[in-house]
């Protein structure tokens, strides 16, 4: 049997190394490997958008990811969004704006706000929704989610200003 | 996923050395979107080697300079093409295509170089890259050679690529004065689906005349089909929709498409026929302000 092959990066900010198989998806080695199950998985394909997490700075869907393809290189999950126990502004937003019912599709969602609104801080309702257009959700019917968006985004701002 | 191995090769070389050790058993890995859905689905049970092409450095090259064209490395992913501004200014007909392939997700790890070697009928950077006269730039076991893009896919999932090579990277020729180019696909929703069909297309002006043109269809034959007669046919034209409706009814003539849960023939042709004359009708408007 092939051997495990050994991989060093960081994730959330901290140094983390594992062992997988060259087969095996960055979304099936963060799930079951490091134990990080807030990260979704929906069709494990790239449609869905559920598996959504930063990676070196832009959001993939890590189900098309090989798990060796991470070494030395830089991930944030859900996990890593809101801070200690202080909800993010988005995450908060969601809450307020009830963006989710089921919930399967939220953490992908967040995330991708997250970079979202880190590359453009003040996108249009256009923008959002391509932006988002990676992210599915069977529940909710978009609107409440981009809406949270939007309200995230002056939240932010007005944090700033 | 069946078993594989994974190697990262620092070099053209070490990389067509493993394909031509291997044959068909290896697939270079560039973002991933295409190959991993395929190992997964069971068509690729005989591959067994994934040899990653992201670390090596001519396949990174994004190098755009005014007289000597655009070299584009094949490994690189759609959105360092639309947030590269002067790429972006030079070529918005490739910027329509990069923008276009999946959502965000997908162009964090999708390349143009993966989807003109997977070869799919529908994939839709290749007219876009034919309307540009783009070129593959290909590295083997018996040195390189350059095959322009309309010449690359030979059958569904098939390309000219032989035992041992590999893309390396697409060059473009500078854009020359008054000229524009621009892709269009017609899905059933905005985002996130497989073209019906698509049409790329370039002009180039000289005082409301066009003096020459390149259009090219996705999702209507085997392989992205290059419509020569087309952009022929306008050599000589006055820019007007007149004479883009010859153009766009001799695309739609050329379209040999299949039936199937996307569309029909005679739809797909139709679309053929629209897409083209819209796309040639934005082009020249591009072509005026450029
Ligand atoms: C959700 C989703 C949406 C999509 N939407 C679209 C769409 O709208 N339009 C579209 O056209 N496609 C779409 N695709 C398909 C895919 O994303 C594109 O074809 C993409 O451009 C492939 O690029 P890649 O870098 O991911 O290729 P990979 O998957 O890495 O490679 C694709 C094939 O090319 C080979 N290859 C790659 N690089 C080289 C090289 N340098 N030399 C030799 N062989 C090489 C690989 O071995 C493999 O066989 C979509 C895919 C998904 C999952
Ligand atoms: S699980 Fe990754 S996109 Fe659906
Ligand atoms: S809340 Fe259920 S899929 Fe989005």
């Amino acid at each position: 049997m092939p051997g495990k092959t050994y991989v060093q990066a960081t994730i959330n900010g901290e140094h983390t190394d594992f062992l997988c198989e060259p087969r095996q998806s960055l979304l099936e080695v963060l799930r079951d490997v490091i134990g990080l199950t807030g990260t979704k998985e929906g069709c494990n394909d790239g449609n869905c958008g559920a598996c959504t997490i930063i990676l070196d700075g832009r959001i993939v869907t890590p189900c098309l990811v090989l798990a060796v393809e991470a070494e030395g290189k830089e991930m944030t999950t859900i996990e890593g969004i809101a801070n200690g126990s202080t909800l993010h502004p988005i995450q908060q937003s969601f809450l307020e704006n009830a963006a989710l019912q089921c919930g399967i599709c939220t953490p992908g969602f967040i995330v991708a706000t997250k970079a979202l609104l880190d590359e453009n801080p003040n996108p249009t309702e256009y923008e959002i929704r391509f932006w988002l257009a990676n992210n599915l959700c069977r529940c909710t019917g978009y609107d409440k989610i981009i809406r949270a968006v939007q309200d995230a985004a002056t939240t932010m701002q007005e944090a700033k200003a | 996923m069946h078993w594989i191995d994974y190697v990262n090769p620092h070099s053209v070389r070490e990389a067509t050395e493993l394909l031509a050790e291997h044959g068909e058993s290896a697939r270079i890995l560039a973002g991933g979107t295409d190959l991993l859905v395929l190992l997964r689905g069971g068509t690729m049970d005989n591959v067994n080697l994934v040899v990653d092409g992201k670390s090596i450095p001519e396949l990174n090259e994004v190098t755009y300079d005014p007289q000597a064209g655009l070299t584009l490395g094949a490994a690189v992913p759609c959105y360092k093409i639309y947030n590269n501004q002067a790429v972006a200014h030079a070529y918005p007909g490739l910027i329509d295509t990069a923008s276009l392939i999946g959502g965000t997700q997908i162009q964090g790890r999708a390349t143009l170089g993966g989807n003109l070697c997977n070869a799919a009928p529908s994939g839709d950077s290749i007219p876009a890259m034919i309307a540009l006269s783009g070129v593959a730039n290909i590295a083997g076991p018996s040195g390189n050679r350059s095959v322009p893009v309309e010449d690359f896919c030979t059958a569904p999932r098939q390309t000219v690529l032989k035992r041992g090579e590999m893309l390396v990277s697409l060059h473009f020729p500078p854009p020359v004065p008054n000229s524009g180019a621009r892709y269009l696909r017609f899905i059933p929703r905005n985002e996130m689906d497989i073209a019906v069909a698509g049409a790329g297309v370039s002009v180039v002006l000289d005082n409301g005349t066009i003096k020459s043109a390149r259009v090219s269809l996705a999702s209507v034959a085997p392989t992205p089909l290059f419509v020569k007669e087309a952009g022929e046919a306008l050599v000589g034209m006055p820019a007007t929709e007149e004479s883009v409706r010859i153009a766009s009814g001799l695309a739609r003539d050329a379209a040999r498409p299949i039936t199937d849960m996307r569309g029909t023939i005679e739809y797909r042709k139709h679309l053929c026929e629209v897409l083209t004359r819209r796309a040639l009708l934005t082009a020249i408007e591009r072509a005026k302000e450029a």
